[in-house]
């Protein structure tokens, strides 16, 4: 395996979010009853004909630009011809020789390296149905088809062949779906089937520069399958190489029950897929002056974002880069920073406590019980010395359970810093009175034994009574 | 009441003078229909329950002192490659034989808003592939004017309706002639307008980028009104244009003196004189009602049915791929595969000349093909175009023969293809540049037969078109 390097390349397909299909009026909603959003134009009857949403090549636009890529000014559609019972016109309508955008690329960090990857295209396309094998009493003679997925708009993002290693792949396919979520192009949700790739993987030995034959493994819909598959093709393909043969080029399937990959077809018996311009759809013009809107309506992408939490908060490289792992944690973080005036507190916040929770309870952002208005007031409170930073951690886990604010809690446990003067200086006068030994040293000149006896006060107020206090209280005292 | 001879105007000349009803004229054109349909096999469906509804309501309207419509109580027959909302349409082929559309084209909407009564749907050749009718599943048309030939293709059925008197009007489609054709081999007129000028949404596709929905009628006038109320944009369209609908029977009265006509050499070249002479003939009418003629040249003329039959068969192949078996339509009984339903459905549900257009079309875009043949056809294409865009910077129409010879015998060409396609030299440069064009008809040969003229215009012009051809049927006095 040291001999060889791998090569990849990554063809990803998001879904758009839009409300409608990309050809079509119906509804793109997931978990209908089956065949219920569909028209005549999306089951493909005879004489219906498609026309582009304009919804759609917004969206499709801004994710090119959230790609780096350059949107074409003139696009066009084209038929993708082959049968399948869920596909119901008999073609696919994508494009072809002339895509939506060209030339984009992202940067991905593995193992503290910045590495460019090459984005030779974005196009569009409409979904097919879905074929149902199983679940029915004459499954096993019959296939049945839903077609409320037909006509889906979907982008194809097209990487060049850059990727070098399955942790770049899966670094890679990570950014894509970062890149397409903060643009809001697309929910990325790989189990509603928002996302999903095709990895073509090629070997060949150290310095070389030819590429070697690829393998093209079809609908990976998760970064751990990804990684399966092509560290499976990599020792395939190298022992084919090893031994003397040669890798053929053809499609293959992930199992994921096996993490294999298996054959599917050859070169040979490859779909010629007859490609000619849609002549139903005139050609996409995308103006100059709609463009420059577009541009000019993007939200902040991760890579910028994560530069403005570094100059503008003063954050660490590390936890700027945790921060902007999703846009919701970017939001959630944001908010919380927002209403606590301490934005590194915020990202200590939430980057350690409640992450650990979240992970813990299997949860993701947008589930935490706690709002990130809650992390604010949390940190506010110990600013203004309503709540030491221990009784705050104490608290932090209660918030978590029961979505209550940090003030009704404290507030419900009595758990309120004390701060009073008067109700600390009994307490300090207590323990004056019963620590005489540890008083006759200090005055003796260990003035290190302050420490044990603020200890002892916070012990006595169970942990409420505000330390700085305490301390200057005590050290009046003993004068 | 001659049934058999009204027009669109007489209808709506009897309903307002109540001498008859909307539902009494359909009843009665229906059973004329039913009664002559077995002399030609022109209709494949009637629609009684529809059309009489329909009628009822122009009725009620006109009981209401209501406007009724441009089209209000005429019947009409549908060409059966467009769809009708819970009528039976079967494209005349066995694939789709069983086939009910759960909509409606947006060309049948319109013309039932218009009044119209759609008495039933016409036969045609399978898909719409086809010049002389021959191709249908359900059995040829015979041609009104004499039953041993054939009505021409695909749109026979319609321009028989019209010819045998069992409709006063009917819609067809043109992919490459297929109105213009039948309807000069039956002495009607029909009309190709411009491409994108009537929806294509919910004509059956053939081939997408040549194919038009026009009217077949026994009058000018009727078509500049059918179409009338069909043209227009349509939102389910992204290929039918913006641009205005004038009122083409309104403007039919207009002067065509010193319009400017051309006759392009290449289509006259060999011509047969049985064709020629009624051609020129026509052409002396209208000089005399004060046209300039002058000759032109559209020089890429010979490359044009080349250049079609490969866009077409392309289009054809991915547009017949939907007719599997899998949700609508025919599918095979013997069917235990995937493989096995794809095949035996489509191997028995298309005819031979649908088979032969989907195997040509799969070859010329299939991988090492595609700029041999598509592309290059797609280049011709537009060269052919170029050429009546010079010609129309010289004249304001041209005028050309509608096919090189006059119906023929039934069975007469059936197995020689090429001999079929040719028929359709003078037609298919038309839609291949998606110019109005329509046969208007100029007398007979010596046997009898009718000859059609063809006038050209330039993209949009139908009411030049249909004012040249109103005047010249008033002068030549051809009215069917
Ligand atoms: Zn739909």
């Amino acid at each position: 395996m040291a001999k060889y390097e791998v090569v990849i390349g990554l063809e990803v397909h998001a879904q758009l979010s839009t409300r409608t299909k990309i050809f079509c009026s119906c509804p793109t909603s997931f978990g209908a009853q089956p065949n219920t959003n569909v028209c005549p134009v999306c089951l493909g009857l005879p004489g219906a004909l498609p026309v582009l949403s304009r919804g759609a090549v917004e969206l499709g636009a801004k994710g090119a630009i959230a790609l780096n890529c350059a949107v074409q000014p003139e696009s066009v559609f084209a038929r993708k011809n082959y049968f399948y019972p869920d596909l119901p016109k008999g073609y696919q309508i994508s494009q072809f020789d002339k895509p939506l955008a060209l030339a984009g690329h992202l940067d991905v960090h593995v193992n503290g390296e910045t590495k460019r990857i090459g984005i030779t295209r974005v196009h569009m396309e409409d979904d097919a149905g879905k074929s149902v094998h199983d679940g029915f009493k004459d499954s096993d003679r019959f296939t049945y088809v839903d077609l409320n997925r037909s006509g889906t708009p979907l982008i194809e993002i097209v990487s060049e062949p850059d990727i070098r290693s399955s942790d770049e792949a899966v670094e890679y396919f990570n950014e894509v779906r970062q890149a397409l979520v903060f643009a809001e192009v697309s929910a990325c949700d790989m189990e509603k089937g928002h996302l999903r790739c095709d990895a073509n993987v090629s070997m060949r030995l150290k310095g070389a520069e030819k590429f070697g034959t690829r393998a093209e493994v079809k609908n990976l819909n998760s970064f751990r399958f990804l990684k399966q598959a092509i560290e499976y093709e990599m020792e395939r393909q190298v022992e084919i190489l090893e031994s003397g043969g040669r890798v053929i080029q053809e499609t293959r399937l992930f199992n994921p029950d096996l993490g294999e990959t298996i054959s599917m077809r050859s070169k040979e018996e490859a779909h010629d897929y007859r490609y000619f311009p849609e002549p139903d759809l005139i050609p996409v013009h995308v103006s100059q002056e709609w463009l420059t809107q577009l541009k000019a309506s993007m939200p902040e992408l991760p890579q910028a974002r994560r530069a403005r939490f570094i100059n503008e908060y003063g954050l660490r490289d590390y936890d700027a880069q945790i921060l902007t792992s999703s846009r919701d944690t970017a939001d959630y973080f944001e908010r919380a920073a927002r209403a606590s005036s301490d934005p590194k507190q915020a990202a200590n916040w939430v980057v350690g406590d409640l992450a650990g929770l979240l992970k813990a309870d299997g949860k993701e952002i947008p589930e935490s019980p706690i709002p990130a208005e809650h992390i604010g007031e949390l940190i506010t409170l110990i600013t203004t010395g309503e709540l030491s930073g221990k009784l705050a951690k104490e608290i932090f886990p209660k918030m978590y359970a029961t979505g209550d604010s940090p003030s009704v809690i404290a507030e419900r446990e009595g758990l309120k810093q004390i701060s009073d003067t008067g109700a600390l200086e009994k307490i300090v006068d207590e323990i004056i009175a019963s620590n005489p030994k540890q008083v006759e040293q200090y005055k003796g000149g260990k003035t290190t034994v302050i420490g044990f006896l603020v200890g002892q006060v916070m012990k006595q107020s169970r942990g409420q009574a505000n330390p700085a206090t305490v301390n200057a209280i005590l050290a009046e005292k003993l004068k | 009441m001659n049934i058999a001879k009204l027009t669109i105007p007489e209808v709506q000349d009897g309903l307002r003078r109540k001498q008859f009803t909307a539902v009494e004229l359909t009843t009665e054109a229906l059973r004329f229909a039913q009664a002559e349909n077995p002399k030609t096999n022109a209709y494949l469906t009637f629609s009684d329950e529809r059309a009489l509804a329909a009628a009822a309501r122009v009725d009620a309207k006109l009981a209401a002192g209501e406007q009724i419509g441009s089209l209000g109580g005429v019947p009409i027959a549908v060409k059966d490659v467009i769809v009708t909302k819970d009528v039976k349409t079967t494209c005349a082929s066995k694939i789709l034989s069983n086939y009910i559309p759960p909509y409606d084209a947006t060309a049948v909407e319109r013309l039932e808003a218009a009044g119209g009564i759609i008495l039933g749907k016409a036969n045609c050749d399978e898909f719409a592939m086809g010049s002389s009718n021959e191709n249908s599943a359900f059995g040829p048309v015979r041609n009104p004017v004499a039953l041993d030939r054939v009505p021409g293709g695909s749109s026979g059925g319609s321009a028989a309706v019209v010819a045998q008197g069992t409709a006063v009007v009917s819609l067809g489609s043109d992919t490459g002639g297929s109105i213009r054709q039948p309807a000069s081999f039956c002495g009607c007129v029909g009309v190709t307008p411009t491409y994108g000028r009537v929806s294509r949404y919910g004509l059956v596709a053939f081939a997408s980028s040549l194919d038009h929905i026009g009217p077949f009628s026994r009058t000018v006038a009727d078509s500049a009104t059918l179409l009338g109320a069909i043209a227009g944009r349509d939102e389910r369209d992204a290929t039918s244009a913006r641009h205005p609908v004038p009122d083409y029977a309104a403007l039919l009265g207009d002067s065509v003196k010193g319009l400017k006509l051309g006759l392009p050499k290449e289509y006259f070249a060999g011509l047969a004189p049985e064709t020629g002479d009624r051609i020129m003939a026509g052409v002396e009418i209208l000089k005399q009602l004060g046209c300039e003629v002058t000759e032109v040249s559209l020089p890429h003329t010979e490359y044009a049915i080349a250049t079609y039959y490969i866009i077409c068969t392309a289009e054809v192949s991915a547009n017949l791929s939907r007719f599997d078996g899998a949700r609508y339509g025919v599918r095979s009984s013997k069917s235990d595969t995937l493989s096995d339903m794809y095949k035996n459905s489509r191997g028995e549900g298309f005819g031979t000349e649908v088979k032969r257009r989907i195997m040509l079309g799969s070859y010329v875009l299939s991988h090492g093909y595609y700029d041999a043949f598509y592309l290059k056809a797609q280049k011709v294409r537009n060269l052919l175009t170029q050429d009546f865009t010079k010609a129309f910077e010289q004249v304001d129409a041209l005028i050309t023969p509608v096919s090189p010879f006059p119906a023929f015998k039934i069975g007469e060409k059936v197995n020689d293809p090429i001999q079929m396609y040719l028929s359709d030299i003078y037609t298919i440069t038309g839609d291949l540049a998606g110019i109005p064009c329509m046969s208007v008809p100029c007398g007979t040969t010596p046997d009898g037969l009718p000859v059609g003229m063809q006038i050209l215009t330039k993209h949009f012009a139908e009411d030049v078109m249909f004012r040249l051809a109103h005047q010249y049927e008033k002068a030549g006095g051809f009215t069917a």
